[in-house]
């Protein structure tokens, strides 16, 4: 199953050429342009890891593309993606994030219920991906 | 990207071409506002024009690849070397071989970690800002140390290198240091030396054209000379030039802020004087004569 989350997640995966253009579009705006990653697809999963130092003061998408391209190499088969933070005051936070790189195989989600007191249900969404640990999780 | 944008053709106007690039523009104000440097200014007309025939190149599909554009700048302090690639810049970027066209200036600190592993994230991190652009990098032969064989340079100038190499259409390194120096470091860094394409000399001003800089300057600044100012200053540039740490345009720059310091507790000197326009704006002889550089001369 398709993880669906931040932008453009519901087109067909962004090219390269295509990432470059959302890049610079933020770094025009004067975003800083970060590059996080995980293997860990739920939702609410807030904390992705950041690949290498933050990145400001960019000019050109070039730089953060050279280090996608790093990225890849390592963490090839984990989410990856941009997140643009703002820190112009009153924001102060990221404005756009999206989906750069997936693994190849995503297993998906299944619905857990809890039987909880007086037949109540409770509902958790687990991804398939977790039952394995930390590094393994594909592949 | 500009390059991609504009459409094939076989047959190119290049006086139209040149025009809507608009480098001759930046070549004329190159010559305009800066004074000598004749083989620097010959020089660049000669990368300007090469430029321009490989962007119709391209646009006719003879070439593809992007020609190496890395230089270096050597010469003297003070000979224009920043002013320089400032507006290379200009001309990489009104050419499309620069996107954006802005110089991102470094020294050895910027560059060079202190200890292991703060190299690389702070050498790639100067790198992605320059990307676009022009990274600059001033008195490069300090990125070398041949005497301390545990020196992080090296690691910068192996990343450098790599980058320079394969990020060719992304980035234009220009080193600039000192004539005799950046021979020793291309010396014991052939790979340096085969990658830059264009090794340009920035020569020593004569006095005339130190002269002429300084009339620029205060120009610029509203001031003007007295002729016996002038003729002051002509003496003050000839007895300078003599002295040790003499760097060229940038002590004429100094020795101009120390006058303008002196004229301004002269004219402060006499509160009840009416000032007119005239004489905040004119240095005189006496401020000029006041310099040290004349009591050494007598000593």
């Amino acid at each position: 199953m398709r993880v669906t989350q931040g932008c453009f997640s519901f087109l067909p995966d962004l090219t390269d050429e295509q990432i470059t253009r959302q890049v610079q579009y933020c770094l025009e705006k004067g975003w800083a342009v970060n590059i996080e990653f995980t293997d860990d697809p739920h939702p609410r999963n807030s904390f992705w890891e950041m690949w290498g130092l933050p990145m400001f003061d960019l000019r050109d998408a070039a730089g953060v593309m050279m280090e996608l391209a790093q990225c890849r190499k390592v963490y090839g088969n984990s989410y990856i993606r941009m997140s643009a933070f703002d820190n112009s005051h009153g924001w102060e936070s990221v404005r756009l994030s999206f989906i750069v790189n997936r693994p190849k195989d995503e297993p998906g989600f299944r619905l857990e219920r809890h039987e909880m007191a007086g037949r109540n249900i409770r509902y958790t969404t687990k991804s398939y991906a977790v039952d394995r640990p930390e590094g393994g999780r594909y592949g | 990207m500009d390059l991609d944008a504009s459409p094939m053709t076989d047959r190119v106007n290049l006086r139209e071409e040149l025009e809507a690039v608009g480098i001759e523009e930046i070549l004329t104000q190159l010559d305009r506002e800066l004074i000598g440097l004749k083989p620097v200014k010959t020089r660049i007309r000669e990368i300007a024009s090469l430029l321009l025939i490989e962007r119709i190149r391209k646009r006719m599909n003879l070439t593809t690849d992007t020609p190496t554009l890395h230089m270096s700048f050597t010469g003297n302090p003070g000979t224009g070397k920043t002013t320089v690639a400032l507006r290379i810049a200009g001309i990489l970027h009104r050419l499309g071989f620069a996107r954006r066209g802005h110089v991102v200036s470094v020294t050895r600190d910027e560059l060079v970690g202190q200890y292991i592993g703060h190299t690389a994230p702070k050498t790639k991190e100067v790198l992605k800002k320059a990307m676009g652009g022009v990274l600059f990098i001033d008195e490069a032969y300090y990125l070398n140390r041949p005497d301390n064989e545990r020196d992080y340079g090296q690691e910068a100038i192996e990343i450098l290198l790599q980058v320079m190499e394969s990020q060719r259409e992304d980035l234009v390194v220009i080193l600039a240091g000192y004539g005799d120096r950046m021979e020793k470091f291309f010396a014991s860094n052939p790979g340096f030396r085969s990658r830059i394409a264009h090794h340009i000399d920035f020569p020593d001003y004569s006095n005339d054209e130190l002269l002429a800089i300084a009339e620029l300057m205060l120009h610029d600044m509203n001031y003007k000379f007295s002729d016996e100012a002038r003729e002051a200053f002509t003496r003050y540039i000839a007895a300078r030039v003599t002295q040790p740490l003499f760097s060229n345009a940038r002590s004429i720059r100094n020795a101009l802020d120390r006058m303008r310091l002196r004229q301004a507790n002269r004219l402060v000197a006499d509160l009840d004087r009416m000032l007119d326009a005239d004489d905040v704006m004119s240095l005189q002889a006496s401020d000029v004569l006041a310099s040290r550089v004349f009591l050494k001369d007598k000593s």
